[in-house]
């Protein structure tokens, strides 16, 4: 078994667009569940809005890449908007309900045919970046960076960088509002919005509110991952959604540096187990071919996920006392 | 205060007789014609009520009278099939709760609603109205906010000592024993500056030295001219602090008037109180003699 290469792969998962646009849509569930208790489940909705929102934008109607980007957050806004004002009303179940069968809703929608020439169907979008010129405003010369397993060409370094600072701005986003009365507020409707109610603040309000920035904090993972790879419908299935809540869960739900370092876990820890069971499959150890071990990585996802709800619901970074008083 | 003392009870309220429906001099809530079924069972038939203003009501009745109901439709919380309800001359017909409270009519629950996994001190200052930082845009900029948050903390510490609760302002309000929390919902409700307080079962399930301490805090609330008006079961309690006592059955207000003689009506006791209201309770579930003698006697 060629562990350095193993190792080396490993750590290059610490830091790649995928790891943060899973911590932008993770930070964007801590807004909605950790934070508000809204029960989203379509999380992978808002991030296709997004993506398919920044390439129709540049691909359809020629807009620059920046405003292609600012088009995919309005469409996450006005996503949650139309989530929201007929569900908000009812118990959160419901509302975790609606929100999958929304996001699946969206996917089909850009996978049926019936729009090929806008949304390319089941080939996706490509070739955005370039023609929106978001490849032509990477200030870095060619050439490669970095050392060890962190080596990146002078694209890849872009994306990071982008992607690091509208991960910057969405935690300092998070953590200013959460710190601020208006997080005490929805931090209440989280533990009962009746009560809320009752002292006179606007809940309706409150949680729509949440709910349209988790999901712009969506958008913008689902922007940061089209920003590397091709949008294809293929990537925004529900296992994404509970990917990204895996992250959520295994951070912390109500903190802000939780979702982020989640994310990089699930990231790293996915990298080791897609290198090293097909490794143990080839040695003998695991009785299994390749291609099944490889597998066999999104079974440990599972049970991972069902052993942290038991025996960790506070995450990493959650409140020790929190976990005393789970109801 | 000690259990014998008679507070000051603020009588003269009322105009004509005391009969269901009676005018005060000085109401806060008026009620017309609410209405309210589910389904077929009819919770709340009001024609008339008046709740008076600067004293303590309570509202008395046997379980599924419509009290919670009538209470939840006053508050904005349910919505009346028919009839207007008016509180302090505005309208309430159609207003949503969270409007109602900020109009300065506050309510707690039967069933404590403590912010779990929120501090006590959180607790107290959510309750605080007209904040600055709870407004989406204002809340990034701690300078437009942080002031007055100091205030309201000021605040909500003299009140939580108030309640002796400021030895756990830093705990999670799921900590705090049942008793606890009804205090501390009755000190939250007490940030929001209200007129009128309404009290869903303060007693309940409260041990007998914390009931003296919490009858405290509403007679207080009277003298510092707020009004309550509570739902409540303990008729102790009812007899030793309510100014004015309004009997509701099966949706109806069947009397009202001062607690003396308004408990004394054999409507009143037939209904609610029972007709073994002043025996042992050893004789009602039929376990001394008594009771037997009276069966022969029918």
């Amino acid at each position: 078994m060629d562990w350095g290469t193993i190792l080396n792969n490993t750590l290059a998962g610490l830091l790649t667009p995928t790891t943060i646009a899973f911590a932008l849509a993770a930070l964007g569930l801590a807004m909605h569940f950790g934070f508000a208790g809204l029960l989203n489940f379509g999380i992978a909705g808002f991030m296709a809005i997004g993506a398919y929102g920044y390439a129709i934008s540049v691909l359809t109607f020629g807009f620059p890449w920046w405003v292609g980007m600012i088009v995919g957050v309005i469409g996450s806004i006005l996503f949650a908007i139309l989530l929201g004002v007929p569900t908000l009303r009812l118990r959160g179940d419901y509302l975790a309900i609606v929100t999958i069968a929304a996001a699946e809703i969206v996917r089909l929608m850009f996978l049926t045919t019936a729009f090929t020439d806008v949304t390319g169907s089941a080939d996706g979008l490509f070739g955005y970046n370039k023609s929106g010129g978001f490849t032509a405003a990477n200030p870095f010369p060619p050439g490669s960076y970095g050392w060890g397993p962190w080596t990146y060409n002078s694209e890849t370094l872009w994306v990071l960088t982008f992607g690091l600072g509208v991960l910057a701005v969405c935690v300092w986003f998070l953590w200013a509002l959460m710190r601020s009365p208006w997080g005490r507020v929805i931090k209440g409707i989280r533990e009962d919005e009746e009560a809320i109610r009752a002292l006179g603040k606007n809940v309706f309000a409150y949680k729509l509110q949440a709910l349209i920035i988790g999901g712009i904090f969506g958008g913008l993972g689902g922007i940061v991952y089209a920003a590397f790879a091709n949008v294809s419908p293929g990537v925004y299935v529900t296992s994404i959604t509970f990917f990204i809540w895996t992250s959520l869960l295994l951070g912390g739900a109500a903190t802000i540096w939780g979702p982020v370092i989640g994310a990089i876990i699930f990231w790293t820890l996915q990298a080791f187990l897609s290198n090293v069971l097909p490794e143990l499959a080839l040695a003998g150890i695991l009785p299994v071919s390749g291609t099944q071990a490889a597998t066999l990585r999104f079974v440990l996802v599972g049970i991972g996920l069902m052993l942290l709800v038991i025996y960790r619901p506070q995450g990493i970074f959650g409140d020790k006392r929190e976990m005393t008083f789970v109801k | 205060m000690s259990n014998n003392d008679s507070p000051d009870k603020t009588t003269g309220l009322h105009i004509g007789a005391a009969e269901p429906g009676c005018k005060k001099t000085d109401p806060m809530l008026i009620i017309d014609h609410v209405k309210k079924n589910f389904g077929g069972l009819t919770a709340v038939d009001v024609q008339h009520l008046e709740i008076p203003k600067n004293a303590i009501t309570a509202l008395i009745g046997p379980n599924g009278a419509g009290k919670t109901t009538l209470f939840n439709l006053l508050t904005g919380f349910d919505s009346p099939d028919t009839g207007s309800w008016s509180f302090l001359g505005t309208s309430l017909s159609g207003v949503p709760s969270y409007k109602v409270a900020q109009m300065g009519q506050v309510r707690t629950f039967q069933l404590t609603k403590a912010l779990s996994l929120l501090t006590v001190l959180d607790n107290m200052k959510l309750g605080a109205k007209n904040q600055a930082g709870e407004s989406i845009f204002r809340a990034l900029f701690p300078s437009m906010w942080k002031k007055q948050d100091a205030e309201i903390e000021i605040k909500a510490l003299e009140l939580l000592k108030r309640f002796q609760l400021d030895t756990k302002k830093a705990d999670f309000a799921a900590s705090l024993s049942g008793g606890q929390r009804k205090l501390l919902e009755m000190a939250r409700a007490l940030m929001t500056d209200p007129v009128l307080v309404m009290l869903d079962e303060p007693m309940a399930g409260v041990n007998p030295a914390l009931t003296q301490s919490l009858l405290g805090h509403v007679l207080n609330l009277k003298k510092e001219g707020l009004t309550v008006l509570f739902v409540e079961h303990d008729m102790h309690m009812v007899r030793h602090i309510a100014d004015w006592v309004v009997v509701m059955a099966e949706g109806k207000v069947v009397a009202e008037g001062p607690p003396e003689t308004v408990m004394n009506e054999q409507a009143v006791i037939d209904a609610y109180l029972g007709a073994h209201q002043d025996t042992d309770l050893g004789v009602v579930t039929g376990r001394i003699s008594i009771v037997d003698e009276e069966k022969k006697d029918k």
